[in-house]
């Protein structure tokens, strides 16, 4: 076990929430194909609202913050929170289109030591990745402002996500990733939008594409692992929890609600009404989604898959039961595994390497990366 | 021995997790886990205190140690963390620097 796994259970068994995803505006300079969210503003957090908010996300033991939109860019006072965050020694993580990143920016996110930017790239192809976002010119303005991070030194990773429109451009956006020094990421999943509607799952590849990325080994860190068979269930697998969603996790919109993940919109309360932590330790939504185990998921716990399934509860809530199957992971375990429900293969050796030995003072150390701030595990999940 | 200053750096992420204290370091994405002595040590690291001091009030008080063998764990360690770019040590004060 690595010490941020080890970190990560540490943070379950106290009921920690390490990790927190906050939105803090839907507003947004693009209207991309696939987005889940509205773009109007129905009446975000103020300043000193999202401060207090981080306040009490600080007391309450969060360490991995990430902020996202829509486009933090659209807030005029994004810089004052980041600053704030960070001197409340938050890791702090940007999700942005990087479109409106200038020198000056730059030069400000260069001395606010964040952990990264990750940056939405659709395609290297300015008409594609264009086409997806609406945004004339936004492929290039995204470039120029990854490159002014990058020549700071600051991390960027290009966010990848794959639908029918680009499916095949990933070599071209690897490629890029490579030209800029950045890390790259891939993610098949295209998700319902936050009210309900499923429009957009339209734009999702298909089973054979699905298959051909799973087994693209430059694509899949760790294949034998990903795409092992499935292990033979047990009580053991049967008594696991489904994914850190309200576990160690969650999710704040600009208005202030707390969900279990922001793929996983069920309301458990809200920050201008209740504190933080209240939330989070006595909310009937929460505890709820914290008492299901595999076992006790209605069609999941008799599938094969079961035990190696990156199943997001948040994506079967969206499809009417959060005990339910959520279609897009069952057809990623198929694929990821190349068989359906019913076979099985030998368990995989795990190793865990013992820890330094002890003394009066310790520190232990190891080169990681942060929990992904979503949690259903879904991205095919590769850096280059 | 002239006394020795501590700082926690600038470019780090922190937070107590039960009682270890989680560091990130920004500059190279690693992550540190301090046992309670050394976040002790590390949450008293304000710049302005003689790391002699912080070991006199953190470890010699709670355990049955000698302020020379705390001393000597200590400087290992503000060393340690100090070669990896999560705290800063000098022979004067430092000044506070917010990230």
């Amino acid at each position: 076990m690595s010490l941020s796994q080890e970190l990560n259970a540490r943070a379950m068994a106290l009921g920690v929430p390490l990790s927190v995803h906050l939105d803090l505006t839907y507003r947004c300079n693009e209207r991309c194909v696939h987005c889940y969210l509205d773009h109007d503003d129905h009446g975000e957090m103020t300043t000193a609202e999202i401060k207090g908010v981080l306040d009490q996300l600080a007391e309450a033991g969060v360490f991995y913050l990430v902020f996202s939109g829509g486009e933090i860019f659209m807030r005029r006072d994004l810089f004052e929170l980041i600053e704030y965050a960070r001197s409340l020694m938050f890791c702090v993580k940007l999700k942005t289109n990087a479109c409106m990143i200038d020198a000056p920016k730059a030069d400000r996110l260069a001395s606010l030591h964040l952990d990264c930017v990750q940056v939405s790239v659709y395609s290297h192809r300015p008409e594609v990745h264009d086409a997806i976002t609406k945004l004339p010119h936004s492929l290039e303005r995204s470039i120029t402002g990854i490159r002014l991070l990058r020549a700071r030194d600051i991390k960027v990773i290009l966010a990848n996500v794959l639908m029918q429109q680009n499916v095949a451009d990933h070599d071209g956006v690897r490629a890029l990733a490579r030209e800029l020094s950045a890390e790259y990421t891939v993610d098949p999943t295209v998700t319902p939008k936050m009210n309900g509607d499923r429009s957009t799952i339209q734009f999702g590849i298909g089973n054979n594409e699905l298959v051909q990325l799973f087994s693209n080994s430059e694509l899949t860190s760790d294949m034998k692992e990903l795409c092992s068979k499935p292990s033979a269930i047990d009580d053991a697998v049967l008594d696991e929890t489904p994914c850190s969603a309200g576990h160690t996790s969650c999710y704040v919109s600009p208005y202030g609600d707390v969900y279990p993940c922001v793929q996983f919109p069920l309301p458990t309360g809200n920050l201008r009404k209740q504190r933080f932590l209240d939330i989070w330790r006595h909310s009937s939504g929460m505890n709820e989604v914290r008492s299901i185990r595999l076992r006790d998921l209605t069609t999941c716990s008799t599938c094969t898959h079961v035990g190696n399934c990156t199943r997001c509860p948040g994506l079967a809530y969206m499809e009417g039961d959060m005990r339910g199957a959520s279609s897009a992971d069952c057809q990623k375990s198929i694929a990821r595994a190349g068989i359906g429900n019913g076979e099985q293969s030998d368990e995989s050796a795990r190793i865990s390497p013992p820890l330094l030995a002890g003394g009066l003072i310790q520190i232990r150390q190891n080169r990681l990366s942060p929990p992904s701030d979503k949690q259903d595990g879904s991205a095919v999940g590769a850096v280059s | 021995m002239n006394p020795i200053y501590i700082a926690r750096a600038p470019e780090v992420a922190a937070r107590m997790l039960g009682d270890e204290m989680m560091i990130m370091s920004a500059r190279t994405s690693e992550l540190f886990s301090l046992n309670a002595t050394a976040s002790a040590i590390w949450q008293a690291a304000d710049g302005r205190t003689p790391l002699a001091d912080i070991v006199e009030g953190t470890l010699c008080a709670g355990y049955e140690v000698t302020t020379e063998e705390a001393l000597r764990d200590a400087v290992e360690l503000v060393q340690n963390l100090s070669a990896h770019g999560i705290l800063q040590i000098s022979d004067q004060p430092i000044a506070e620097s917010t990230p």
